[in-house]
């Protein structure tokens, strides 16, 4: 008996030969190339039409507005990625009276429990998307992905100089085809469901608040 | 599995439109989402350029179908996916019982997915001893509840928050009762999250499969399905092999037609690209990621030209949302896993049309589907098809299962006689006048048989005493 994989390749190659299209394709609409103070405006508007929070902030004053808002709702502790520029810089000037920074260092085997008890995670972002008002994360080996998933409080960091204008641009500038990563994803807000009557909520499975500190460099 | 079901349509449809609870529920919510789909794509020229763009591009991936399921499986295997194929929904489950058992997994968690309901996956699972636990909210709703989706996006639209607050608290333990649409969420949260903890194996669907690089797409809002493709240390996603697409950059477009049209989202909330189970070094993620393609005859329907249009679908539902049938049953009337219009003239294909054609039945033509359909399948040409084909008792090659079934003496009696009063004139005349006599009588007989069904919800028209011809013929109009 052949193997299903040879039983269907031979059915679609059965099939008669089909029509040859050399038709020129129909091109997506163009997105418009806005300018950054335009780039980030739009991003605000969009993110924050999804329930997302975003503190425009810079880099001088960042970890100042992340302490503001970590001492604010009282967190039992923030995961974040040593290691990486993100986690030394929070390392480096880190006060004491502030909830502690548990570093995600073990694989989640070993650290499950923990991970699912914590209230918040930080994250750095690889850019942002303008026209759809998302966040592009690629997690990785000193970043994981549950960072961004499992508690209840997600602050994901991102430099407005890589606000994108859309997606198809950052998949082409970056050549997103050539280096995909085990996991690649965008974010546009809390987790969120309109499962019973449409009606909008938000915190479902994932974080129930997005928070963005969007840096300008 | 097949569906071994027998489904009662005329009595499904009569018991649907009598539930007025369920034409509430239902009104409200096709009505919310067509307005929300209305107003993100409010630019017309801009939308008609978007769907040209996806129809383009499901064409293009359905005409290179072969070359780019060998392209995926490639891609995959190089990245460390591990590829199965499955002709029929049994070996599909079989699979995935093969790699619980392997793992020794009880317990799955599950994130929506409709191919997983064409195979009937949590039943067989069940009876397998394996716990299937759907995570998102409106899956997990109707499974409490032992139910099917009555909707491909929303499968719990025909339930409102006082039918749910009921059953969550009939069927959660220690769960209040209430009708408050956040608490229901909280409680769904609470149960779930212990279950994300715990699952063994996690289960999806695919929304598009990228051949050029072996990355499956997911979309969603809640994070269930991030759930149960990233805490459990394994993974097992289920596709109908007509999801593949070429090229990365094909993504965007159908992404934003597929939001838009389903929800009127400009994005959901998380966009999940997966390439490859986890890596050296990584910390989280699946160690194992499998890829289950399923045929269960759409390598069949795809070598028609024709009925190839149906595998364009991305599944956002918009044809539902707008149909003036789907809106007065809901999805369960129709019997079967994909109710609708697209349901209408996909499951007769894939179940035969001696046990799902009447679904095609189910359309007044009316072309709401095709007109926000976001990859322009032409629905009412394939309804009409496969009307023809259910009187067609010719084994052609490209003839759909189970065709021919309708045949049958009275119909092709009825129709002989039609065409032969037709073509003889002295017939027709004969006819006409016969009509013109009798015609006015008719009301007055008892109704039987097919005339009976035929006139419960409609008047008969009223006969002229004389026919056009006639009438002509005495005004002297020469007669060409």
């Amino acid at each position: 008996m052949n193997s299903p994989r040879d039983n269907i390749l031979a059915r679609l190659r059965a099939a008669a030969p089909q029509e040859a299209t050399s038709a020129r394709e129909a091109d997506a609409p163009p997105t418009p190339e806005l300018g950054r103070a335009d780039k980030i405006a739009r991003f605000n508007r969009l993110m924050e039409a999804m329930h997302a929070e975003v503190l425009l902030t810079d880099s001088q004053n960042w970890r100042i507005a992340l302490k503001d808002l970590v001492r604010k709702r009282g967190l039992n502790g923030l995961l974040y990625a040593p290691g990486t520029p993100l986690g030394n810089a929070l390392e480096a000037d880190w006060d004491s009276d502030l909830p502690p920074l548990v570093g995600y260092s073990q694989e989640v085997e070993q650290c499950k429990e923990r991970l699912f008890a914590i209230d918040a995670g930080i994250t750095s972002t690889k850019g942002g998307i303008a026209d759809l008002g998302a966040l592009i994360l690629w997690p990785n080996a000193s970043e994981p992905r549950l960072m961004s998933l499992v508690p209840a409080i997600h602050i994901a960091v991102l430099e407005a100089s890589r606000i994108h204008d859309s997606l198809a641009e950052a998949m082409r500038q970056e050549r997103w085809a050539e280096q995909m990563p085990t996991n690649a994803l965008l974010i546009s807000g809390p987790s969120k469901t309109a499962d019973i009557e449409l009606v909008l909520t938000f915190g479902v499975h994932g974080p129930k608040e997005l928070i963005v500190l969007l840096v300008e460099d | 599995m097949a569906e071994t079901v027998v489904v009662d349509f005329p009595k499904n449809f009569t018991r649907a439109l009598n539930d007025g609870q369920l034409r509430r529920n239902l009104r409200a919510a096709m009505d919310t989402l067509g307005m929300r789909r209305r107003t993100l794509f409010s630019d017309p020229v801009a939308f008609e350029q978007l769907r040209a763009r996806g129809d383009a591009i499901r064409q293009r991936a359905l005409r290179q179908l072969p070359e780019l399921l060998e392209r995926l499986e490639t891609k995959c295997t190089a990245n460390g996916i591990q590829v199965h194929w499955a002709e029929t929904p049994a070996q599909a489950n079989g699979i995935c019982l093969e790699i619980l058992r392997r793992h020794k997994a009880t317990r799955v968690i599950k994130g929506k997915s409709m191919v997983s309901e064409e195979m009937h996956l949590n039943h067989f699972l069940e009876e397998h001893g394996v716990e299937a636990l759907e995570t998102d909210l409106g899956e997990y709703i109707i499974q409490l509840d032992h139910e099917t989706p009555s909707h491909i996006i929303v499968p719990a639209i025909h339930k409102n928050r006082d039918q749910i607050a009921r059953l969550f608290h009939e069927k959660i333990p220690d769960t209040p009762y209430t009708e408050v649409v956040e608490e229901l969420n909280a409680i769904a949260r609470k149960v779930l999250r212990e279950k994300f903890f715990a699952g063994e194996v996690g289960v999806s669907g695919v929304n598009f499969a990228v051949a050029e690089t072996g990355t499956l797409c997911l979309v969603e809002n809640e994070g269930n399905g991030r759930m149960c493709t990233t805490a459990p240390p394994v993974h097992i996603a289920v596709m109908g092999l007509e999801k593949v697409v070429e090229r990365l950059e094909d993504v965007p477009p159908l992404l934003r037609l597929l939001t838009g049209s389903a929800t009127g989202q400009l994005i959901t909330t998380y966009f999940n690209m997966i390439t490859s189970p986890r890596k050296q070094g990584e910390k989280d993620g699946p160690k194992e990621v499998h890829l289950i393609l399923l045929d269960n005859g759409r390598s069949k329907i795809w070598a028609d030209p024709e009925l190839r249009q149906t595998l364009k679908c991305i599944r956002c539902g918009a044809c539902m949302n707008h149909c003036p049938v789907y809106t007065r049953l809901g999805g369960h009337a129709y019997g079967y896993v994909y109710p609708g219009p697209i349901g209408s003239i996909l499951t007769p294909q894939l179940e035969g049309l001696d046990h799902a054609g009447a679904m095609a039945t189910a359309s007044s033509f009316c072309g709401a589907c095709e007109e926000v359909c976001p990859v322009k399948i032409p629905i009412v040409d394939i309804l009409r098809r496969l009307r023809v084909e259910s009187y067609n008792k010719q084994d052609a090659s490209n003839a759909v299962k189970g065709h021919g079934y309708k045949t049958n003496a009275t119909e092709s009696l009825t129709w002989k006689a039609w065409a032969l009063s037709n073509a003889v004139p002295w017939i027709n005349a004969v006819n006409a006048k016969l009509l013109g006599l009798l015609g006015p009588l008719l009301p007055r007989l008892p109704a039987w048989g097919i005339v009976k069904g035929w006139r419960q919800s409609r008047a008969l028209p009223r006969f002229a005493g004389k026919s056009l011809h006639a009438l002509a013929k005495e005004s002297r109009i020469r007669d060409e």
